[in-house]
């Protein structure tokens, strides 16, 4: 399931300058060999190597194969531009450790949102009863250190970021918006951005620490018309410090916000049906997304519930397909420098010119199918259980030009705006909704057409994939995916594909 | 921390938010606990436990406003955060339409015990978690040739709020909350069909714990061999499981924040016809162990029973205080209680057996409602219904149309609400809705 941010706001936020509550630092360092920053990151957990050791130690003391600790500190803050004002705003702050143990594939897990000896312990061994052997394995005593290069540097954090520096940007949206057409009635505009600390500690002795920050500026805007209302909405988002924001970007919104609304006047509703789809380059990557990414997903092959569980080496696409799930993209919403369980993000290839070669993997997968892990465990804070997850979903150019693909529908539609999509992984049907799009006749684009769902079988599009153009295109909106109770930040691209066929929502004459 | 405890926590953070610059200040202390464990194929897939805490206080300074919450606990670290809070309220913009409700709409105490809570919920054993979603599952595990995997699953949680204000308001509540479920897969030549089943309640003892993996996997078995259908308008019966689906797109027109922001098909439309004669639905906060049942609201109003829909009339709104004043109407409480239908005398099955050509849905997937406009677009998931009976499963469906136009298609509203849940919406029967097939 996937969403734009305004349909999931739980939390926000606010600075006034520099950081909220940074819990206390320790008097004295951990006194061990570790490298500056890995020490810097114990400090601000305020533990210890030995601690680490021992909280594993208890977690592993019933047998269990595999036990990892989690540490998070995060700070969000958001500003909201209402009635041309910024008059709301609020913070969030979230700290704690979740512990977990694997016994083969089943999986024990329990979190603290105090971080004591005493708490911790006390999780590490609720976690621990998952197994129930007489024997704990033995654990290492020594401390990898994890690194590889920063896929998001930050200019300026968001903790030296006061409120004051974001203000300006969300009334200038406003006033270009208002400027730019009489019809404008209602603008919203909100930037919020979070700052984790994130720490990693396993069995293996492995350590990780990473310093995540995400931010987005969405914009809704309204307008009136001779009675009639229609709205749009708009985002970018990145993982970037305050640098983010800037004049250029705020203006791109504004107009773009404008254009989206405009065109809403205009349109209308197709007929009701099977048709032919063409879908623009960029956000359509949600078709990736819902029709076959979470299929992907290998909790589900796993668990055999997945439809394209007995599919992998096998041909599901045309030849010049290839699909890729990406977590290393820089500065990209969904990459992370190490995914939630430590293991390193990569570029996942999961269809190769029309085969079939990867599912998602997490550590438990990934153990299931003897393979590497590919870097997809991830969840949403501490207080959850990792499992896999996409990050950046994109097909590869094709080879045909997007007007050709254009010109070669007689009737059908093209959609190029979409809110939300969903997925039923076992029967395959998923559906995307399209805020905005044409009807296709005779090869041209006619009448613009809004507000209608699409739904068709995930393998079926993905085998009725019939051109697909030399145009991809990334997605920087702020698409949040969700699954088992969690969400997490993931982005998506495509270059125009045309769809053999997929049920329109529509009316019936 | 108890109760007590808790209390004298928020009063401590109010005064030193008062004492250092805020006019008006609220907080609450949330708290919950839940356990959860999923059994796959027989065996444990996980056990999670998880204990919350958090502190949300709402900051008046000067006309200005901002929400700030963290689970970091410690007194002096609170004192802290309220400080650097108010420090950054002062960079806003000024809201006259900011402040704590009128004392006056404050729910006072004295009402009845509403019997929301089963204490027994935390000290249940651990092999009895595990035992209930073992049976669960055994229900269906083996029983038929195509099934792939069944899971099951068990949680229960307790959670607790107290809530102060700066103008008067003392307040805490709590909820208790069990759940049973099954999730079924068949393996077929088309695909591998997935439903499940649950039960829900507020009480382990009022929990129905059998028939739920049995019911997950007839309801698997239903949907095998799924046919397109030709695209047309059809009349449907959606099952009171996923009725609510169709009553939220209706219920987010209510809020203020919908109305104020031109984002609601309903605004302007009170005291009008806008649905069928049918619809009648109260918005009712006293019904005893009811699922959303409660004296007052997230802002500590005091909340009555009120019609929302009477006979197809626009009688109230969910209107919050800073809406209320925006919009110049009296709030009322920001968010529904229990929404209970006007019942009538049959069921799904009697309402499908009355049908010679129709639609059963018995799931959605995905979609939206435009909030402005009212035009929405669903996938679902059912069956064709010819001549009484249930023909086979449908795929590949969507219905489309206007949230007014298919509310006033409202042919019957049926007897068939489900436990366990505070949208007490039963099976609902329309007419003429638009289906997109092939």
């Amino acid at each position: 399931m996937l969403y734009k941010r305004r349909d999931f706001i739980k939390i926000s936020g606010i600075t006034a300058a520099g950081s909220l509550v940074v819990p206390s630092l320790l008097q004295s360092c951990n006194g061990s060999s570790l490298s500056g920053s890995f020490s810097n990151y114990l400090d601000h957990f305020e533990v210890t190597p030995e601690l680490l050791r021992k909280v594993i130690k208890t977690a592993m003391s019933k047998g269990g194969d595999y036990a990892d600790l989690y540490f998070e500190h995060t700070i969000s803050n958001y500003s909201n531009l209402e009635d041309g004002k910024v008059n709301q705003a609020s913070s969030n702050i979230a700290y704690g450790v979740g512990i977990r143990v694997l016994k083969g594939d089943q999986t024990g897990y329990a979190f603290t949102e105090v971080i004591t000896p005493e708490a911790m312990l006390k999780a590490a061994n609720t976690a621990a009863s998952i197994a129930n052997d007489a024997t704990a394995k033995k654990i290492t005593e020594n401390i990898t250190e994890y690194s590889s290069p920063n896929l998001y540097p930050v200019a300026v954090s968001w903790e030296d970021t006061s409120i004051k520096q974001k203000i300006p940007y969300l009334e200038r949206v406003n006033e270009k918006i208002f400027a730019l057409d009489s019809k404008v009635n209602k603008v919203n505009a909100s930037v919020g951005d979070t700052t984790s600390y994130i720490m990693f500690y396993n069995s293996e002795g492995l350590l990780a620490c990473d310093y995540r920050p995400l931010v987005y500026l969405s914009v809704s805007c309204v307008m009136e018309k001779d009675g009639r209302i229609e709205n749009s909405y708009v985002s970018r988002s990145s993982r970037k410090g305050s640098e983010f924001l800037t004049n250029e970007m705020v203006d791109n919104l504004a107009k773009e916000a404008v254009d989206k609304a405009n065109l809403q006047f205009l349109a209308g509703k197709p007929r009701a049906g099977e048709m032919e789809v063409v879908m623009s380059p960029g956000e359509s990557g949600i078709l990736l997304h819902e029709a076959i990414g979470h299929a992907f997903e290998a909790d589900f092959n796993r668990k055999k519930t997945s439809i394209f569980s007995d599919k992998l080496n096998k041909k599901v696409a045309e030849d010049f397909i290839t699909i890729v799930d990406d977590g290393t993209l820089p500065g990209d919403r969904g990459s992370l420098n190490f995914d939630d369980e430590g293991n390193p993000t990569e570029n996942t290839v999961i269809v190769n010119n029309g085969i079939l070669t990867n599912y998602l993997h997490d550590r438990i997968s990934a153990a299931f199918y003897k393979v590497k892990p590919t870097g997809n465990g991830r969840r949403q804070s501490f207080r959850f259980i990792p499992v896999p997850r996409m990050r950046c979903t994109r097909m590869e150019n094709g080879p045909h030009k997007p007007e050709e693909i254009i010109a070669s529908v007689k009737n059908g539609i093209y959609v190029d705006n979409f809110s939300n999509g969903q997925v039923n992984i076992g029967a395959g049907d998923f559906t995307f909704f399209v805020k905005a799009g044409y009807i296709i006749e005779n090869g041209k684009l006619t009448m613009p057409i809004k507000d209608i769902n699409i739904i068709g079988n995930g393998p079926q599009a993905l085998a009725d994939i019939v051109m697909a153009g030399d145009d991809a295109k990334l997605a920087d909106g702020t698409w949040t995916c969700g699954k088992d109770g969690q969400s997490v930040p993931v982005t998506m691209g495509l270059p125009t594909v045309k769809i053999r066929k997929l049920v329109v929502g529509g009316i019936n004459a | 921390m108890n109760t007590q405890e808790k209390y004298n926590l928020a009063e401590l953070v109010i005064a030193h938010a008062l004492k250092n610059g805020a006019q008006q200040v609220s907080v609450s202390i949330d708290e919950s606990r839940n356990n959860n464990i999923e059994i796959r194929d027989q065996q444990i897939d996980n056990l999670t436990e998880s204990n919350r805490n958090s502190m949300t206080i709402n900051l008046y300074v000067d006309k200005k406003f901002s929400s700030n919450s963290t689970n970091r606990m410690k007194k002096d670290e609170l004192l802290k955060f309220v400080e650097e809070g108010i420090a950054a309220t002062r960079f806003l913009a000024e809201d006259e339409f900011r402040m704590l409700p009128d004392p006056a709409l404050f729910y006072k105490g004295g009402g009845a015990d509403l019997i929301v809570v089963d204490p027994s919920i935390g000290s249940i054993e651990p092999k009895t978690r595990i035992d209930l979603a073992k049976a669960v599952m055994d229900e269906a595990f083996n029983k038929d040739e195509r099934i792939i995997s069944v899971s099951s699953n068990y949680s229960d949680g307790m959670s607790n709020r107290v809530y102060v204000t700066s103008n008067g308001f003392k307040g805490d509540s709590a909820r208790s909350s069990v759940t049973l479920s099954a999730s079924v897969s068949v393996k077929t030549d088309q695909g591998r069909p997935q439903d499940y089943w649950y039960e829900t309640s507020l009480f382990f003892d009022k929990l129905k714990k059998t028939d739920i993996g049995k019911k997950a996997l007839e309801r698997t078995i239903s949907k095998i061999g799924p046919k397109k259908i030709s695209s047309g308008k059809y009349p449907m019966v959606l099952e009171n499981r996923v009725a609510g689906n169709l009553l939220s797109p209706l219920y987010n027109a209510l809020s203020g924040y919908a109305l104020y922001q031109k984002q609601s098909f309903l605004a302007g439309k009170k005291d009008q016809q806008v649905a069928s004669k049918v619809l009648t639905v109260w918005d009712d906060p006293s019904i005893p162990s009811g699922p959303g049942s409660r004296h007052f609201d997230g802002e500590g109003l005091a909340l009555a029973k009120r019609a929302i829909f009477e006979d197809g009339v626009l009688r109230g709104f969910y209107i919050d205080t800073y809406y209320g004043k925006k919009l110049g109407m009296d709030p009322s409480s920001g968010s529904s209680t229990n929404v209970v239908f006007r019942l009538g005398d049959r069921d799904a099955n009697a309402m499908v057996k009355s049908l010679k050509k129709g639609i059963l849905i018995t799931g959605f997937n995905g979609g939206n409602c435009n909030g402005s406009t009212g035009d929405f677009s669903y996938g679902i998931e059912g069956f064709l219904i010819e001549n009484g009976s249930v023909i086979h499963p449908v795929n590949e469906m969507n219905i489309s149309g206007n949230m007014t136009q298919i509310w006033n298609n409202l042919v019957e509203a049926g007897n068939d609400i489900v436990e366990g849940s505070s949208f007490m919406v039963p099976s609902l029967l329309l007419d003429m809705i638009d289906f997109s097939g092939i």
